[in-house]
């Protein structure tokens, strides 16, 4: 009795200690949990923060005399627009006299201005001999200032911009000829040297072909194989070598794909590089795993009455699958391809390997045509030392993660909307 | 006509034949009352179609793959037959000129007679050759149309032939796995069998002295590119190492509070939330561990004294544990979620605290799983290209210290591999040597998960 009791006396005087251990095993994986949450709400934050400034651009209002003894009707193409630019800017402030004043004021403008100049003149060539009051882009470093990005308070050997150029920046400040804007360029330019010329729209399109290609390949054939897998393989050593096959491809490190499309598409069967087709077939051979995985989930949650009502009534075995069991499984199918496309449009390492990392200002019209992709935009950006990129930078990931939420976001909401639990 | 055309007309044709078939196959059934047809009209359109068109492509398939090749040598012999003949390699530096010429891209030096008369012959034989093939892959498309129309009758088993076609093209599809996995596994060994030419196998393997530059000349100083891959390895084990130390302990943390203590309603919340996290792209965490984390460790290390690299290990890792807590913690979560109730419940009758119940039960039960999935995030974690591409360094330091700068397998093939390539220098191939050692390492640790899961797996009812 007094030995039965003294074990329960032991007992409970160990309970407050392990109830304390209790408490403090659930509070580590609260902690876990919240920590990882932090850190995901910090990524999203500095992103934000450092990248919201972008869809902004400092404009500065010019009076361009368009001046027909500089503007040959002509030879449109070749006059000299930066000219008019520094003319207007001349006017305005009269007291930089010599070559290296001129040229620092000349600097606060961009090149974009003179660009869009020219645009303007020879799409309306009756526009020469006018002054119109316009807006046109500022420099990157004038609009880092702006922004706030780069101090003014630090003495003028650590400054982009001297103190001359400050005191201009705040006349036209002052006179309400300096302001911040919507910036349209960002989404209408390709990439550029320059970051208050460089754009998005050159990426997204080629990212647009490039997933174009991949669902066009990875969707039908994914479906076809999981099909086949699930409903038709024979239970044989082959069958067991494809299905080996395709989860050891899932796991894959995505750079080895990269590898086998500069060895196999580019250098065995010559396709060009740089191109979207390239980057679409590299991206579907990475993306075919998880389709044929998503796909024979779908397909094996479809009840076996159903086949074998079909069959019950005649139909052949490919009736049955065609007929009855894919359209019921199509949306579980559905959700796993947005899935893996939104897998290949985050995917940056096998684009590097076929060449979709070369600078390429223009916007790609076709498949073939060289082009570069959203997430390696963001890559080179990231690795350009101008100021001005890094809010480009992360304007674009804010770009690559809305569109990542939105596809995710449908796939959950097909899963929720189409999904029948038998 | 244009091959794109040519396709065009061909699926014009095909469908043409379905509905002549179809309405060939209903004249029939009329016909012959008597008789009722074996297959809807439907399938006999069908077979009809795909004989209109299968042969006429597989041709089609086969004429642009050899076609173009077959051309150009032909061309070529116009350039031998004037400078003699040619080395391989000058063969192939004329081949390229030819090619270039053809499609206007030859502007640097003046054209070559004999180039341009090769340039001629072929664009020449190009319109002869794309004639004939339009020629021949519609007559054989006619043909297969007249010859499967001809043979539409009640009796003709239409349906199982289609039917026979489509598995066909099922098992084709479900095959393509297979080949890339081959394609992967010749395309990284042709060229390592290259790379192991030049650069003794062991000497890459155990050499401690990573520095892939070729010399231009011969007696230049310190010309010998070395290729030892020790010090990538381990820069990528340290690399790995830290971000595991960050991935284990937060995913099988979270996997546990979320599938044993939190209530639905939190566990609703927090899981989403974690997947947001692995459905953020790499170069992502890459551009924030080289714009925030990097300068944060760097600052916080030179305010209490330490010398930290821009580009240390720690930062990197760091990032990377991060981008793999959810890859951890939701196949975790998979496993201790199929741990039955019946063992919890037995631990707790005698009395044991829930903490005591998970690390004494449930974690054991799952452990061969647990396992599985941490080798599957080591081997994710040794794959990782972005992330340390934006945030680890380029030199291969040989050392175990996670605050100074190393490099990685994957940073490697990348900064041999992007930019100009030349197939036969040991630098490019290098790249290859690496990734066979990457997908030899990645698959063996996938494997070996697996086969933990399997044998380990402990067997409830």
């Amino acid at each position: 009795m007094t030995s039965a009791s003294s074990a329960t006396e032991q007992v409970r005087r160990s309970l407050p200690k392990r109830y304390a251990k209790e408490r403090r095993f659930r509070l580590l994986g609260l902690c876990a949990i919240v920590l990882t949450l932090f850190f995901l709400f910090v990524l999203l934050t500095t992103i934000f923060l450092k990248g919201w400034t972008a869809f902004q651009q400092t404009h500065v209002r010019l009076d361009i005399h368009f001046d027909p003894a500089r503007l040959d009707v002509k030879n449109l193409n070749n006059a000299n627009y930066a000219a008019l630019v520094h003319d207007s800017l001349q006017q305005m402030f009269p007291e930089a006299k010599n070559r290296n004043e001129r040229l620092q004021l000349h600097r606060l403008m961009s090149n974009g201005a003179a660009f869009a100049l020219q645009r303007m003149v020879t799409s309306n060539p009756g526009i020469i001999g006018t002054t119109q009051s316009l807006w046109l882009p500022a420099d990157d470093e004038v609009d880092m200032l702006l922004k706030g990005h780069t101090p003014r308070d630090v003495p003028e050997s650590a400054r982009r911009l001297n103190d001359r150029q400050l005191g201009w920046i705040d006349t036209l400040l002052a006179n309400d000829r300096l302001e911040k804007q919507f910036n349209a360029a960002f989404f209408s330019n390709g990439d550029s040297r320059e970051p208050e010329l460089a754009g998005v729209r050159g990426a997204i399109t080629g990212s647009f072909f490039t997933l174009l290609v991949t669902l066009a390949l990875s969707f039908p054939i994914g479906v076809a194989a999981a099909v086949y897998l699930e409903e038709f393989a024979p239970k044989n050593t082959f069958t067991d070598i494809v299905e080996v096959n395709i989860n050891n491809l899932a796991a894959i490190p995505s750079i080895i794909f990269g590898l086998l499309g500069l060895a196999v598409f580019l250098n065995f069967f010559g396709l060009p590089r740089s191109s979207s087709v390239v980057g679409g077939l590299v991206l579907t051979l990475m993306t075919l795993p998880t389709i044929i995985i998503a796909s024979r989930a779908s397909l094996k949650a479809v009840p076996p009455s159903i086949r074998e009502a079909a069959l019950g009534i005649g139909a052949s075995k490919m009736q049955t699958i065609l007929h009855h069991v894919l359209p019921l499984a199509l949306p579980g199918m559905l959700t796993g391809t947005i899935i893996g496309m939104a897998q290949a449009l985050g995917e940056t390492a096998p684009l590097l390997m076929i060449g979709m990392v070369a600078f390429i200002v223009d916007v790609p019209q076709g498949l073939q045509d060289p082009a570069t992709v959203l997430p390696v935009q963001i890559y080179l950006w990231a690795d350009s030392p101008e100021r001005g990129f890094i809010e480009r930078t992360s304007a674009a990931i804010m770009i690559l993660l809305m569109v990542l939420l939105v596809m995710n976001a449908t796939a959950v909401y097909l899963r929720n909307r189409f999904e029948r639990r038998w | 006509m244009s091959p794109t055309l040519l396709i065009a007309v061909l699926l014009a044709l095909s469908s043409l034949a379905y509905w002549f078939g179809r309405n060939r196959a209903f004249a029939v059934a009329k016909k012959t009352a008597a008789m009722r047809l074996h297959s809807r009209p439907g399938y006999h359109g069908m077979l009809v179609a795909l004989w209109c068109l299968i042969p006429a492509l597989l041709i089609f398939c086969c004429w642009q793959f050899f076609a173009d090749n077959l051309l150009v040598s032909h061309a070529m012999q116009s350039v031998t037959a004037v400078r003699g003949e040619l080395s391989p390699s000058e063969m192939s530096l004329a081949t390229n000129d030819l090619r270039n010429l053809v499609s206007g891209n030859y502007f640097n030096r003046e054209i070559d007679p004999a180039l341009q008369a090769a340039a001629d012959r072929y664009t020449g034989m190009r319109q002869i050759a794309n004639t004939a093939l339009a020629v021949t892959v519609l007559s054989v498309a006619i043909l297969g149309f007249i010859w499967a129309y001809s043979r539409i009758n009640p009796g003709l088993r239409a349906r199982n032939k289609v039917e026979k076609a489509v598995e066909i093209s099922l098992t084709i599809c479900s095959t393509i796995a297979v080949f890339t996995t081959i394609g992967i596994v010749f395309s990284v060994i042709f060229e390592s069998i290259r790379f192991f030419q030049q650069v003794p196998f062991f000497d890459f393997l155990f050499g401690l002295n990573w520095s892939p530059q070729m010399a231009i000349r011969a007696d230049q100083a310190g010309s010998s590119g070395s290729f030892g891959a020790l010090p990538v390895l381990a820069g990528t084990f340290l690399i790995s190492a830290i971000a595991m130390a960050i991935a284990v302990p937060f995913g099988l943390l979270s996997a546990i509070y979320l599938s044993e203590y939190s209530g639905p309603r939190f566990r609703r919340i927090a899981k989403p939330m974690l997947e947001i996290l692995a459905g953020v792209p790499t170069v992502v965490y890459g551009f924030f561990a080289a714009l925030v984390v990097a300068p944060a460790i760097r600052g916080f290390g030179a305010s209490i004294g330490l010398s930290v690299a821009s580009e240390s290990a720690l930062a990197a890792g760091l990032v990377m544990g991060v981008m793999i807590i959810p890859f951890v913690s939701s196949l975790s979560d998979d496993i201790i979620n199929a741990v039955p109730q019946t063992l919890r419940d037995g631990s707790l009758a005698l009395g044991a605290t829930q903490s005591e119940t998970i690390k004494n039960v449930v974690i054991p039960a799952a452990l061969p799983g647990i396992v599985g999935s941490i080798l599957l995030a080591v081997s994710r974690a040794i794959g990782e290209t972005m992330i340390v591409v934006m945030a680890a360094g380029l030199a291969a330091n040989l050392t175990l210290n996670p605050l100074q700068a190393v490099t990685t397998v994957t940073v490697q093939i990348v900064t041999l591999l992007v930019g100009d390539q030349e197939f036969d220098s040991p630098k490019t191939l290098a790249a290859f040597a690496l990734g066979l050692l990457l997908f030899v390492v990645t698959l063996a640790l996938n494997v070996i998960a697996l086969y933990v899961v399997r044998k380990y797996r402990e067997e409830y009812e």
